[in-house]
């Protein structure tokens, strides 16, 4: 009863206002990169705060080509889907182990995973290429996911790490009575008991590989397999300044992150607060 | 019994192997091997590799006026972004869990900038700083948006910090947010009958019961911060003169601008050592101040 009187004090309301105020001022870039993306080039050095006054999609079919960005977007795809998939699979299963089975090795493991974890991309780029070409897998889509599995490795296995010594050793101890082998305990039990922290570490995961911009651009050399980052890199070198160009691709670099956004906001809002309390 | 030893070997491999191996290759090798070039004067090319003992990390502290201004900058943009970020995502998750009507929105509203990466926002932002801010200047009058943003040294550092506050307090705010729910409203509710303002009971029992989360979010804009790169390159590429130049990007330059990778590789393991030190630092001073319900 006393919060539906609260609801409607003054001082919330003009609370209220503040915060909405401050959230339009929030998406004034939003507003900038959307009605500049569709004027002429002229248009925009007269005013680029005005709204268009006629609506140039063409910009839009120019971009599209120029970035190739049906190739970029699909390369982005494919890379961060294979490595999410691995990922989660790969490092669930790792730190199942690591903490069923305490053996100095793991023990050495977990201990060298963590302190990885404060390691900076650049500490470690330099002859990470060294190591790539090495194993004859630069410049390809395969070497560019061997680096995500071992680099987001660290954080990931922690993540899992934290959530298995939550699960009760019980429920598996029942399955193995009941003559199931370690690997179908693993997968028919512990694995569907991982969900909410799969969930978490390919959120986290996805933001993280679709986002990148250095590893690929040292890794990827052939132009028909950059990355949506990398295609945004090299098209505004080509076009600096050519706002008329540049802003329909800024656009349609970020559309596909913001679709997936809205569409998971409940999952990755909740996999954030979920990630951040393990971390 | 032989057969059994077998099975928890073989078991041990599949379970854990492919994740160590994977990060052998891509985290522990390359580390080592970047501790060993730091101590060579390798350009990345010859296959020569000259030893030349600790004259890298002499020469970095001692005749390399770029990498200590680097340095120096990504000191005061971890200070600056550290407390900004901090300050507006925890007043937002404090506002943002009180009955507004439009607090969901809103929270999307904060929370969207991050899921852009930093690249595509440092050139978005560059198009606001260059046009869009001088528009509004000429429109207003303000001389605030008539500064020349990103062309002095001083105002594209402000440039960086605003862009990066507006992408990252949002993030830290979803985290405040969660630790705020967590906190019994009962015990707010003992403190008012005790007494307390909301002031108070903010400062007395919100703030202590949600230090965990402050542990975690200064965790992450520390190294958010320390590792600037995607959002430096696009927006300022260090410039102007090298004035917003970050750690990231002066190694990031040794190396690939003017292929010098040992010393590159000195520099990078110079920042590996600040970055682990800052980062175990604050987690021991802010882990201190967490207390268990």
């Amino acid at each position: 009863m006393e919060t539906t009187a609260k609801k409607f004090n003054v001082p919330l309301l003009l609370i209220e206002v503040i915060v909405i105020l401050l959230g339009l001022l929030f998406l004034v870039p939003f507003y900038f990169l959307l009605a500049n993306s569709v004027k002429s080039y002229s248009e925009i050095l007269s005013d680029s705060a005005a709204l268009p006054s006629a609506l140039q999609w063409s910009n839009y079919a120019e971009a599209w080509k120029a970035t190739n960005f049906p190739r970029a977007f699909l390369n982005s795809f494919i890379i961060t889907v294979i490595s999410n998939i691995l990922l989660a699979f790969l490092c669930s299963m790792c730190a199942y182990k690591m903490v069923r089975n305490n053996s100095l090795y793991n023990r050495v493991l977990y201990i060298a995973l963590v302190a990885a974890m404060v390691i900076p991309f650049q500490s470690i780029m330099i002859p990470l290429v060294q190591v790539v070409s090495g194993l004859g897998v630069m410049d390809s889509t395969a070497g560019l996911i061997l680096a995500y599995l071992g680099f987001g490795a660290p954080m990931t296995v922690f993540l899992f790490h934290g959530f298995v010594k939550s699960v009760p050793l019980d429920i598996e101890e029942a399955s193995r009575v009941d003559g199931s082998s370690p690997y179908g305990t693993f997968f028919r039990i512990v694995l569907p008991l991982m969900q909410p922290i799969i969930v978490t570490v390919i959120i986290l995961n996805t933001l993280w590989i679709w986002n990148d911009y250095l590893m690929p651009s040292l890794i990827l050399q052939d132009p028909v397999l950059r990355t949506i980052p990398i295609a945004t890199y090299s098209f505004f070198g080509q076009y600096t300044k050519q706002w008329d160009l540049a802003l329909p691709g800024l656009v349609l670099g970020i559309t596909p992150v913001v679709i997936f956004f809205l569409v998971m906001q409940k999952y990755i809002i909740e996999g954030i607060a979920q990630g951040s309390v393990k971390g | 019994m032989d057969h059994r030893k077998r099975s928890r070997l073989m078991q041990q491999f599949i379970f854990v192997g492919p994740t160590s191996l994977f990060f052998f290759i891509i985290v522990l090798i390359p580390f080592f091997l970047g501790l060993y070039y730091s101590f060579t004067s390798w350009n990345g090319i010859s296959r020569h590799v000259e030893w030349t003992g600790l004259r890298n990390y002499l020469h970095i502290f001692t005749k390399d006026p770029s990498f200590l201004n680097s340095f120096w900058f990504t000191a005061k943009f971890t200070i600056f972004g550290l407390v900004l970020t901090n300050l507006l995502g925890f007043t937002l998750a404090y506002v943002l869990t009180r009955k507004l009507f439009t607090r969901n929105v809103l929270r999307t509203v904060f929370f969207v900038p991050h899921v852009i990466g930093g690249l595509l926002l440092g050139f978005i932002w560059q198009f606001i700083f260059v046009r869009g801010f001088s528009s509004i200047g000429q429109a207003t009058g303000w001389s605030f948006f008539n500064l020349p943003w990103l062309g002095t040294g001083g105002t594209a550092f402000w440039a960086i910090v605003i862009v990066f506050v507006w992408q990252n307090a949002g993030y830290l705010m979803v985290i405040y947010i969660s630790a705020i729910n967590n906190v019994p409203q009962s015990l707010i509710e003992a403190s008012k009958v005790d007494g307390a303002g909301r002031f108070q009971a903010l400062r007395h029992v919100t703030l202590p019961l949600v230090m965990p989360a402050v542990t975690v979010c200064l965790f992450l804009s520390i190294s958010w911060s320390f590792k600037l790169f995607d959002l430096n390159l696009s927006l300022t590429k260090g410039g102007p003169f090298k004035a917003t130049e970050s750690v990231a990007l002066n190694i990031y330059n040794e190396a690939y601008t003017i292929s010098r990778f040992g010393m590159g590789s000195a520099k990078a393991m110079v920042f590996f050592v600040i970055v682990a030190l800052i980062s175990l630092l604050q987690v021991r001073a802010t882990k201190k101040r967490e207390v268990e319900l």
